[in-house]
């Protein structure tokens, strides 16, 4: 990437912080920690890697991106509205009653929003299926999904997997954000997945560990390179830190999965990253 | 036609195949039991398209709202207990509720496991299934009812669960058969009491019915195809006619078609019912004959149900 390209989305990935404090912190409480640990990944997909239009988020043969850690939803909404999908005003609408935005992604009320996402594990199988489809169809599309490290407990993780590798679906691009915490401690305490990247190299994929997951070159450069997969699957590993760019929500470590957040905190976010 | 001859599997696979012909956006999906379901041989005419996903249902289940969410069609196959309560969650979450247009194939409900016994025996299928909101679930009696069913089933533009047996059955239904999938089906009118009856079910109300009919009962016979939406028209104006009920299912009395008849009934037009099915308990290994004499699912059990539904009247 050409040096302004990597400032641009270091900048976009900043202002997609603060629009997630704002969407999050004026409604008081919310999955802050996992949609802060994520924005690199989302802003690399939807600012330079992905083939859309937010004008005709229906368009045949797109890339396709699914949140398989479905309460991530706010983080996504906050690209959508950016890209302008929808209006961003309609962020401080999120989880309010009738609202297009609920906490976990839902297809059939967000605009921009591929697959309806929440109960965890599912993500992946759908995007598999979607990976599958567009092999069919041969519109040459690119599927993206980012699963939870904790997701990653789930036994239909590895189902969905296996299929893939099975289905040499080289255009299934997955990420793991692995932040270590889940709502009820660090990962490995819980049910360690550990080692992340020797278990889908075992299941047949194309693995890719990114050190710094909030680095938006190396995100890119692992995209680039997952694109060039000839005949398996790619799984990039983001090695990310939840909460990340806010200091209160990274300092309350296990405790930001969901948390309440005062307006005083909303406003002290927003000064942090200006 | 030559399907009342055939089982229902081959008429599944052949009834595909045709839509499959005519209708790219269909595919269908196997977890390991396509050559007990008899879609495998589709794998040879569409490559690509009919393919197994191994024994990983809920792979299977999300997988196809994936690929809905792309505009195909997937039916997705295996048996009953596996095709609901395993894969609940799947089915709720990525098919029904963002309501992915997913067939969902069951085969071998309730007692038709036969020798897979307990394990297989789905008595609890359509209770699981039922409460999911917005899902069709239904059933056919016979070859034909199958073979006519399928095409509404692709045009119906939806989630919907088919509960099938798979093999061979003898007919109920014609040629001249017409299938609506949303309506019940009058098998024969009659004014002192109604047959409910769903599947393998029909066939022992058929019998019932000329057991009745030695005994001077007027038995009306009603099949009910579609358990969810329930015909809610054809069932109370059956119930006004006979006033007394007898459902005839091969599933739990709880949660099956005797629940979806008697809460219907009981806003509509309360009346007695009676009901012969699986009284809450698990199923065995033993042949469909023994189990129904078992678990008094037989035409003799009906005719005792219906006398007691007509007593009620008094």
């Amino acid at each position: 990437m050409h040096e302004n390209e990597v400032v641009f989305l270091k900048d976009k990935s900043k202002h997609i912080r603060r629009l997630i404090v704002d969407e999050i912190g004026k409604l008081g409480v919310g999955h802050i920690g996992g949609c802060l640990s994520a924005v690199e990944a989302l802003v690399v997909l939807y600012y330079k890697q992905m083939n859309i239009d937010p004008s005709n988020p229906h368009m045949e043969g797109r890339d396709r991106f699914v949140m398989s850690k479905g309460h991530a939803g706010p983080a996504v909404y906050a690209v959508l509205a950016d890209k302008g999908y929808f209006d961003v005003c309609e962020l401080d609408t999120l989880n309010k009653p009738e609202t297009n935005l609920p906490s976990h992604c839902d297809m059939l009320r967000t605009i921009g929003i591929d697959m309806t996402a929440g109960s965890l594990g599912q993500g992946i199988s759908c995007a598999v299926g979607m990976a599958k489809a567009s092999q069919l169809k041969k519109d040459n599309a690119n599927i993206y999904c980012m699963v939870g490290d904790g997701e990653s407990q789930e036994g239909e993780v590895w189902e969905a997997a296996m299929c893939a590798a099975q289905f040499k679906l080289n255009n299934l691009i997955a990420f793991t954000d692995y932040n270590k915490l889940q709502l009820d401690g660090e990962v490995h305490e819980i049910m360690d997945v550990a080692p992340l990247d020797k278990k889908w190299e075992a299941f047949g994929w194309n693995v890719i560990n990114v050190d710094d997951g909030h680095d938006v070159d190396k995100i890119d450069q692992a995209v680039e390179k997952a694109k060039k997969s000839l005949d398996k699957p790619t799984m990039i590993i983001l090695n990310t830190i939840k909460g990340k760019g806010v200091s209160f929500v990274e300092a309350a470590g296990v405790k930001n999965h969901s948390m309440p957040i005062t307006d005083e905190q909303r406003l002290q976010a927003l000064k942090e990253l200006e | 036609m030559m399907y009342e001859n055939m089982e229902m599997r081959q008429v599944l696979a052949e009834v595909l195949s045709e839509l499959m012909d005519k209708d790219e956006r269909i595919v269908v999906i196997d977890a390991d039991l396509a050559r007990a379901n008899g879609t495998a041989g589709l794998r040879e005419k569409y490559p690509g398209r009919a393919f197994d996903v191994g024994i990983a249902e809920q792979n299977m289940a999300a997988l196809a709202a994936g690929m809905a969410a792309y505009g195909l069609v997937p039916f997705i196959g295996t048996f009953t207990p596996f095709a609901t309560r395993r894969i609940c969650d799947q089915i709720t979450i990525s098919i029904v509720y963002a309501k992915r247009n997913v067939k969902i194939i069951g085969t071998d409900p309730g007692i038709s496991a036969e020798l897979n016994g307990g394990t297989h025996m789905s008595m609890e299928d359509i209770g699981v299934i039922r409460s999911i909101p917005g899902i069709v679930i239904f059933e056919p009696v016979d070859a034909i009812q199958l073979a006519k069913a399928l095409p509404a089933i692709l045009e119906y533009d939806g989630p919907i669960y088919i509960r099938m047996f798979r093999k061979a059955t003898p007919a109920v239904f014609k040629d001249d058969y017409r299938f609506d999938l949303f309506k019940a089906d009058m098998i024969k009118e009659g004014k002192d009491v109604t047959l409910f009856a769903s599947g393998i079910m029909v066939n022992e109300a058929l019998k019932a019915d000329e057991l009745l009919k030695a005994e001077g009962i007027d038995a009306e016979i009603i099949n009910i195809h579609t358990i969810k939406p329930i015909d809610r028209e054809a069932v109370a104006a059956s119930a006004r006619k006979t006033g007394a009920v007898v459902t005839c299912e091969n599933h739990n009395i709880i949660g099956g078609l005797k629940s979806a008849v008697a809460e219907l009934l009981a806003e509509e037009y309360p009346v007695p019912i009676k009901a012969v099915g699986v009284r809450d308990h698990f199923g065995e290994v033993a042949k469909m004959e023994y189990l129904k004499k078992k678990y008094h699912m037989t035409a003799e059990d009906i005719v005792k149900a219906a006398k007691e539904a007509i007593a009620m009247k008094k």
